[in-house]
Order: structure tokens, then sequence, then C-alpha cells
């Protein structure tokens, strides 16, 4: 019996991956003055084709890896009806993830009553011992791993490297790199299909790790959930990560009490994650804006530029 | 310029449409008009809808639905089956349904609880068609063309408590539901007492969702659960396979709910209750076809269980895990049932001790979901207020 703020840090960890690779991903699409609402969808095709992968060869890594490839090849589509056919950004994520969820229906059918390979938990030698830090932390299954270490590389690359540099050079004025003989472009198709790539990865950590089934639609929103996490992080991988750990905590909280037998609303505890975010939306709102970058703010624009 | 973006925006409504097509084909938005036939509701009907609110292949609860309309059909050969998966209980429900009465038929199911609503309303516009919707009551008149039927689902789960409450070790049984209606709340209290009949230590754990499918909260209901040293879970969910899996994963034993998942816990699984509903689906068809719908049982709100010997949701075999006497007493129970028992013959006592049913009193099929607002005593854990 674990008590409480335990059990709900550890759950928060468990329910947060499958978001913070979503987020983390979108993070580098959005640095790069591109919004892929659509994250949703890539984190449905990437959580089927692990699922169905794994089942079909034994191997759940074989199984992330398609998830991975299947999550970047419908961000493409993202990126390709928006930087070569000039499509509405929000719109065209909306219409990404209709064909995301479609798509996963009509394949996914066959999936839902097969056993997979799952990722199963390994306890990291040593570390998983240590009281409480070990529990939250390190007895988790691989892709848990991997995301720990998804972070603080991304932020390296994002803010430390020239390519990141390139990446958020590209997002704030695109028109001065391609003065310079940049490729803008390649630049954000890159951006968009790794931002795709990693919530598929998510995706499949959530099928094949995290709940270990495949249901049609079982993001239900998380990929948005992700897409809001990166706004009010302002696309800082590791403000990111905790975005995503506190929506997990959020998740966590409501089954934590109630098995403790606390009786408590049940619309304001499902409201709880989504109200963090508003708030927190709300408080940073302002200063958030400002720091987008300049090509996403063509984005949210009302009268779109023609 | 302008002819550029011209070409895109086309370029981008083809999309739009191919995506919606692919993903919402057969949700046709038509209102149909009402023949007004002089003839009985459904007689000449040409087919048989029948709407679901998840997708056909849930290992659970749509599953058993679909296949139910697939027996139909393999009945009456010459009636086109028509269904339509993830079906909102909203008002596009209603116009789901007016597209199969555009397209002939005069027979309705509506298989989900929250589709009521649209089900009646459909039924008010249309008094020539028969629609019967799975699982919820309509409260005051019925009309001549509606009705609401439903197996007890509560006595197999009454039966199944009885082998989780000699199956445990911690008297500790952990139950996953997804909303606080009388259905699943008359489960858990089944559960219960079906458990404490054999094994009065027993208690049972409740974990609420708030939806009929979202694996990842139900990861985290079951983890709850195993942490609070619940060592038999059960479940009141659609898709079902994620939680039977964390319990063969955890080593705990694992009760089924509406479909015999006991190839996914080998070692866990405890016991369990599935559906089957050709019977009852062919026979509602039958009915209407002879025109004989108005004024039968199925123009009301129908249950039917052991005591008429037709109940659709069945016992699922059991597993493992169990302990010998378990079928004997399982046996004893299911007889008494059948007779003059019931999973809530008095007395039944809420948690707050006042009497939800007097001692020796037996209630009736279609009273029971009105008596099931609270949990019995033995349950852990309060209906979330709304």
């Amino acid at each position: 019996m674990s008590s409480l703020p335990l059990e709900v840090m550890t759950g928060a960890v468990v329910g947060g991956t499958a978001i913070l690779y979503a987020a983390v991903g979108e993070s580098f699409t959005e640095s790069a003055g591109v919004v892929n609402l659509g994250t949703e969808g890539s984190m449905l095709v990437g959580a089927l084709a692990g699922y169905a992968v794994a089942a079909e060869t034994g191997n759940p890594w074989a199984g992330a890896l398609a998830g991975l490839v299947a999550g970047g090849l419908l961000a493409l589509v993202h990126a390709w009806l928006v930087l070569a056919r000039g499509a509405n950004q929000l719109a065209n994520g909306l219409v990404v993830l209709f064909l995301g969820l479609g798509l996963t229906s009509l394949f996914g059918a066959d999936y839902v009553s097969v056993e997979s390979s799952p990722f199963t938990t390994w306890d990291v030698p040593g570390l998983s011992s240590i009281p409480w830090l070990g529990e939250i932390l390190f007895q988790h299954d691989p892709l848990t791993y991997l995301s720990f270490l998804l972070v603080p590389t991304a932020w390296w690359v994002l803010y430390r490297s020239r390519l990141g540099l390139m990446i958020r050079g590209v997002g704030e004025r695109k028109e001065v790199l391609a003065t310079y003989g940049h490729p803008v472009n390649l630049v954000q198709y890159g951006a968009v299909v790794v931002g795709g790539a990693l919530a598929g990865v998510g995706g499949a950590q959530l099928s094949n790790a995290y709940a270990n089934a495949w249901f049609e639609n079982m993001t239900v929103g998380r990929g948005f959930v992700a897409c809001a996490v990166v706004i009010f992080a302002a696309r800082q991988p590791f403000k990111v990560a905790a975005g995503a750990y506190l929506f997990g905590a959020a998740l966590a909280l409501s089954p934590a009490l109630q098995a403790r037998g606390y009786g408590i609303n049940q619309f304001a505890l499902n409201a709880i994650p989504y109200l963090l975010i508003i708030a927190v939306l709300v408080a940073l709102g302002r200063r958030r804006a400002a720091e987008a970058p300049e090509g996403l703010q063509q984005v949210f624009e009302i009268s779109p530029s023609t | 310029m302008r002819s550029r973006s011209r070409s895109r925006s086309r370029g981008i409504a083809l999309v739009v449409a191919l995506t919606f097509a692919a993903v919402a084909c057969g949700s046709n938005a038509d209102a149909g008009t009402s023949s007004g036939s002089d003839e009985a509701p459904g007689a000449d009907s040409k087919a048989v809808g029948f709407i679901f609110v998840g997708p056909k292949d849930d290992f659970g609860y749509n599953q058993a639905a679909y296949q139910g309309s697939q027996a139909v059909g393999e009945e009456f050969p010459d009636l086109k089956v028509l269904t339509a998966e993830n079906v909102p209980e909203t008002d596009e429900a209603a116009r789901v349904m007016e597209g199969m009465i555009t397209k002939g038929a005069k027979i309705i199911f509506a298989t989900s609880y929250g589709h009521l609503d649209a089900a009646m309303k459909v039924a008010a516009d249309h008094p020539d068609v028969v629609v019967v919707q799975q699982g919820n009551v309509i409260s005051g008149k019925v009309p001549s063309n509606a009705g609401t039927y439903f197996g007890t689902v509560y006595e197999p789960v009454y039966l199944a408590g009885i082998a989780a409450g000699k199956t445990t070790k911690s008297n500790k049984l952990g139950y996953v539901y997804a909303f606080p209606i009388p259905q699943t709340i008359a489960n858990i209290n089944a559960f219960q007492l079906g458990a404490a009949s054999v094994n009065p230590e027993a208690q049972t754990y409740v974990v609420n969702t708030s939806s009929w499918c979202d694996p990842g909260k139900q990861a985290d209901a079951a983890s709850s659960l195993f942490s609070q040293g619940v060592d038999v879970i059960t479940q009141h969910q659609d898709c079902t396979s994620t939680i039977t899996k964390a319990a063969e994963e955890e080593g705990v034993g694992v009760v089924g709910y509406h479909a015999d998942a006991s190839s996914l816990a080998p070692k866990g699984w405890v016991a369990g209750s599935e559906w089957d509903w050709a019977e009852l689906y062919t026979d509602i068809v039958k009915t209407s076809l002879d025109g004989e719908f108005t004024g039968s049982d199925y123009n009301g709100n129908y249950r039917t269980g052991l005591k008429d010997g037709t109940n659709p949701f069945v016992e699922s075999k059991l597993g493992p895990a169990v302990p010998d006497d378990v079928e004997g007493l399982i046996e004893t129970a299911r007889t008494d049932i059948a007779g003059e028992g019931s999973p809530f013959k008095g007395p039944v006592v809420a948690q707050d001790g006042s009497e939800l049913v007097p001692a020796g009193e037996v209630p009736p099929y279609d009273e029971v979901e009105e008596i099931m607002t609270v949990f019995v005593q033995g349950v852990v854990g309060q209906i979330p207020e709304s």
C-alpha cells in the first residue's frame, strides 16, 4: 500500500509520458512556426501501428519504431498541405486528426481482440530501490526511461545547437533565413515530421506499455492536451515535461482518492486536468503569447493573410 | 495569385470531404418523412437498424450488441441489417436513426443507455417505426411504438461475486465503473452482496472513470485499486482488455464483464458474465414483423432474467483461481434466484444503514433500478455527486 502523494507522483509519470512525447515533438513543430493540431491523430496512428506491429512481430521495439514512422508520416501530410499547399494550419490540423481517426478505426478493428507483445516494467537496478524516487522514476517501461533522455536532448538541440537556432530562426522570420540561402522548407518539414514521429512514439507508449490494449480513439484528447502544454510551456522541453506530468498527476489523483473511499464530485475531478491547463494558460497567457515565434503569431491572426 | 489560392482551397476542400466521407459515412443527416400508414408499427419493415455508441470490435458491450444484430440478419435473410458504430449520445443519434428510416428500417435498436432521448424523439416523429432502447427506462406513459429492454445483468454479476468472495485472500475486491447510473450501481451492489453471502469480510472498493472506454484511465484505476490491496478486480466498462491484462500482470484475480476474456488472463480468471443477445433481438424483430409489437411485453420497460429462463446476460466459465466449492455455491444461488430468490432479497442495507429492501422481500425486476440509487454496506467508496 503506497501513500497518496507517492501514488499520485508515480501516476504522473505513468500517465504523463505519452503526453510528454507528443508535447516535446510539438515543441519542435511550433518552434519552426507550424502548429499541428493533428498531433492527436499522430498519437492514434502511432498507438495502432505500435500495437499491431508488436503483435505481428512479437517485438515491442519494432512496434515503437512503427509508431514513430506512422506518426511521422501522418505529420508529413500536414506539413505538405500546410507548407506546399498553403492550407490553414489550424483547420488542416483537424483534418489530419480526422484522417488519423478514420484510418485507425478502419485498420484497427482487427487488432482490438488481438494480444500484443507489450513493453514490460523493468526496474532499474539499484535506483529502483531508492525510497520514493525509485518508485516514481525507476519502475517503468523502457519507453518511459527513453523519455527521460529525450527531454534534455530536445532542450539541447532546440536551444544549444546550431540546428536548433536554425529551427527557431525559421519560426521567427523564415524569409530572412531563406534570403541567406538556408533550406527553410526542409527545416520546417523536418520539424513537423519529428513532431509527429514523437507523438507516434507517445501513442505506442500508450497502447503498448501504459494501457496494453488498442481501441479506437483510445487517446481521448491526449494529443490536444499535448498541444496546450506546449503553448503554456512556451516550447521549453523541461517545462513541457513538467506540464505533461502535471496533467498525469491530475489524472492519477481521481482514482487514487476514490480507491481510498473519498467522496468527490466526479465532474469536478474530471475537469481538474483541463482547468489546470486553462488556469496556467490564463496566468501565463499574455507573456507567452508575446514569446511565440513570429511565424506562429501569423497563424493565430483572426483574418488569415491571403 | 488569386487563381492559385483558389486551387489551393479546392484541394483542401477535397481532402476535407474525403476525410469526412471516410470517417462519417453512413450517418446521413437527411430527415425522413413518416409514411403514416395504418399498419402496426414495424410490421412492413424492409430493414432493421442498430446504432452503437462505440466500435463494433470493442471486445465488450458494443461487440456483443453487434453480434446480436448479425444474428437477426441470419434469422431474417430478407431483412437488411443496417448498423452504425460510434453514434454519440446526442441529437446526432436521432439523425442517424432518421437516416436508417429513409433506407426502409421500421424497427430500430438504440443500444446505448444514453440513446434514450434521441430514440424517444424518433419514436414520436415516426409512429409507424418501432424504436426500442437497450438498458434505459422510459418513465411515464410508454408510446405504442417504443420500449426498452435489458437483461438482469446483476444476476450473473451476483453469482460472479460469490466466486470473487471465495477467491479473495485480502477480502478486498475492486470495481472499476464508468458512470453511477442505476444499472451500474445495481451491479456493484450485487457483486458485493454475492461476495458477502459467502464471505462476510469481503468489501468492494470502487473507482469510476467517467468514460465508457478510456484505456489510460482504466490502467490508472486498476493500479490505484491494486495499491489498496485489492486482489480480485472487476469492471463495468465498454472496452475491457486493459483491466483484464493489468490484473493478470499484477498476479491478481479478475472477474470479466460483457465478454469471455479468460484467454487474456489464463492464470487470474475467476468468473464473469457476457451477453448473448441473439434470442431477444430476434424475438423483438419477429414480434414487430407480426404486427404485434403494440401491447406486447416489449412495448414497455422489458426486463428478463433467470426467473424467465431467458436472461441474455449469461455466466462465463469459471477460472482456475476459483476454489472447488464455488461451483456448488453458485449452483445453489442460481436455483434460488430462478425460483423465489433474488440478489436483492431483503434485508438489503445501504451504506448509511438505511434499509433498501425490507427483510424477506424480493423486489420485482422492473423495480430494482429504482431502488438502486445508493451503494450497499460493504462497498467502500462514494457515489460522486453530480
